[in-house]
């Protein structure tokens, strides 16, 4: 009976080590499940070929802003890749990121880009074109909580850069967003979840999405159901990607990491961002992808918001902008 | 202290059964709702009173509340008439339909959330049919309820069930050589015996539809004040990081179902002073 006991521990104590050599965990924003189910492949397979080693790579998503508090509050992420730099920034400020991780990789630790459009139902039977109808009475607008989610905060922001530019004044931007705020029925925890709502339970006139989202939704659920309305200006988003020293020094993948995420700067990278409908970086594969994406006209935050920190203070902490705007 | 003492029982380890009994209750129910307290007493009352009265809240509120006594009751009523047919008559398949009656306490909620939200969406099988009538199920507060009613069949049926096999159909049939019709029969020889297991049976049903949260959120719209459930507006809360909210009404909820509970056990305790047949 002993010797039963002792060999079954055995097995299963050999059958607990972990079948690959090295474990990442990328805890990343809502609508990347996708592209990095693609980009995790490719990279396994690539490191296995330079290094002879196996990587597994585990995935967390979610709202950008709610997954970087995870992280803040203790999920041993190995990478963070998330909607935006603040998300980041509020993570390096507790410590576990070097403050000047965006330098360490080239364009701002950003290796593809995307931007915010609309995705309507087909037919477009409520007749949206731009920023101007969503605030029309009898539109019901599909957006998430800025409170939790990145792409949130990014639609947010091209809808006050939009009014700004149209109307000159930034009272004039703060009521035309409350408009477009009081024609939200429903702010999912993130973008994906926004997503859901408007395509799987039918809520909704307009989603205002990433441009990837939106392509992702006419892929899975077919061009006959949804399509696209490119509005006349919208914001260049630049979702950054960083190792987060503390844990990847705690655990020793520190190479592995860097070399996952420089992973997304080689061709093969960029083009398995620019396939998932991510705005590749590089040149050259920015022309080859270049009829896939809409032609917009984009404005940076810096432009107009004078950054992240500036914009996040003003808007979405509390008792900021959107919290005055938004009772609910 | 002085009762215990007296009815101690002769078998030793009392002191280490209560000793063990306390410390359990205490770290699995105790201190996490004294935590929810604490939690909450971080506001002021003022505080307090502005979340717990917003009109999000009491809607959710109400929508939780409300739709989960309306499962109940229909619980009640055909939870009855189940156990009725499971104890009372002998038919092929019996067995196969009493093991059915458990599948909503087995399943996983989100397995019968997703599974719900799929048989009554538009397109689907029961969706489909009642949408051509006009009735829209799914993401609404129809599919809360569907949902409730749903989790609620177990309760009504295993609390009754016992107590209906004990009652001896030999009083059933006294009754009927004395005179009864069936309607008095039913009304005030068998129903009064089982008005105690029914009661309870509506209280569990009840509370474990107020908190349900798996099963309700894939068939619920979850669009604020039209159907959105308590518990998903506490998870909401607490994902914007606004933890006192989040206990605040959470507290509410607790005091709202130890009242009702409370309620329903002095009826109980009623049913079984005055009613006939205890």
């Amino acid at each position: 009976m002993r010797r039963l006991l002792l060999a079954f521990a055995a097995v299963v104590w050999a059958g607990s080590a972990s079948a690959a050599d090295l474990t990442l965990l990328n805890v990343s924003y809502d609508p990347t499940r996708e592209l990095y189910a693609d980009f995790n492949k490719a990279f396994a397979s690539a490191y296995q070929k330079e290094t002879g080693k196996s990587v597994e790579i585990k995935q967390s998503h979610g709202g950008s802003g709610a997954q970087a508090r995870s992280v803040i509050d203790g999920l041993q992420a190995d990478v963070v890749t998330l909607a935006l730099a603040y998300d980041i920034d509020a993570i390096a400020a507790r410590g576990l990121i070097t403050p000047d991780w965006q330098k360490r990789m080239p364009l701002n630790a950003a290796p593809y880009t995307s931007t915010i459009v609309f995705l309507v139902r087909k037919g477009n039977p409520k007749g949206i074109k731009d920023w101007d109808d969503l605030i029309k009475p009898g539109v019901a607008v599909i957006t998430p909580n800025p409170k939790t989610s990145g792409g949130a905060r990014w639609n947010y922001l091209a809808a006050w850069g939009y009014a700004q530019k149209k109307f000159g004044s930034a009272d004039r931007a703060k009521k035309f967003v409350a408009d477009l705020y009081q024609n939200v029925p429903v702010l999912d925890t993130g973008a994906r979840g926004s997503t859901v709502t408007f395509v799987e339970r039918g809520v909704g006139d307009v989603l205002i999405a990433w441009e990837n989202e939106a392509f992702l939704a006419l892929r899975e659920f077919g061009k006959e159901k949804f399509e696209i309305v490119s509005p006349s200006l919208s914001i260049l988003a630049e979702p950054p990607v960083a190792v987060v020293d503390k844990v990847v020094e705690k655990k020793g993948t520190r190479a592995v990491a860097e070399a996952y995420l420089n992973y997304w700067y080689s061709k093969e990278g960029q083009e398995i961002a620019a396939r998932n409908s991510y705005r590749p970086r590089d040149p050259e594969i920015a022309r080859e992808y270049e009829n896939s994406f809409a032609k917009v006209e984009l404005f940076t935050i810096d432009d107009v918001f004078g950054g992240w920190t500036q914009a996040q203070k003003e808007h979405f902490a509390e008792g900021g902008i959107f919290d005055q705007i938004y009772k609910n | 202290m002085a009762a215990i003492a007296v009815r101690r029982s002769v078998l030793p380890g009392f002191g280490l059964t209560m000793g063990l009994t306390l410390t359990w209750l205490s770290v699995i129910v105790l201190i996490p709702l004294a935590g929810l307290f604490l939690k909450t007493s971080e506001l002021s009352l003022d505080q307090f009173w502005v979340i717990v009265s917003s009109r999000r809240t009491l809607n959710a509120l109400k929508i939780s509340f409300g739709l989960a006594f309306l499962a109940a009751l229909v619980n009640l009523v055909m939870g009855t008439i189940v156990v009725w047919a499971l104890v009372r008559y002998r038919f092929p398949g019996r067995r196969l339909l009493d093991a059915i009656v458990d599948v909503p306490f087995a399943l996983p909620t989100a397995v019968a959330g997703v599974a719900l939200s799929a048989l009554f969406a538009e397109k689907g099988w029961l969706g489909a049919p009642l949408a051509a009538l006009g009735l829209k199920v799914a993401f609404t507060p129809i599919g809360i309820f569907v949902a409730m009613v749903f989790i609620g069949i177990p309760f009504v049926v295993r609390t009754v069930q016992p107590v209906l096999i004990e009652l001896d159909p030999e009083i059933e049939e006294a009754a009927t050589s004395l005179g009864a019709n069936r309607w008095q029969t039913v009304t005030r020889v068998i129903l009064p015996s089982l008005v105690p297991a029914l009661l309870t049976g509506l209280a569990l049903a009840f509370a474990r539809a107020v908190g349900e949260y798996g099963s309700v959120i894939f068939i619920a719209g979850n669009l604020p004040n039209v159907s959105e459930i308590a518990p998903l507006l506490i998870v909401i809360r607490l994902s914007e990081f606004r933890y006192a909210d989040a206990t605040a009404i959470a507290v509410v909820m607790l005091v709202a179902a130890f009242l009702i509970i409370f309620v329903v056990n002095r009826l109980q305790r009623w049913a079984q002073t005055r009613l006939p047949m205890h």
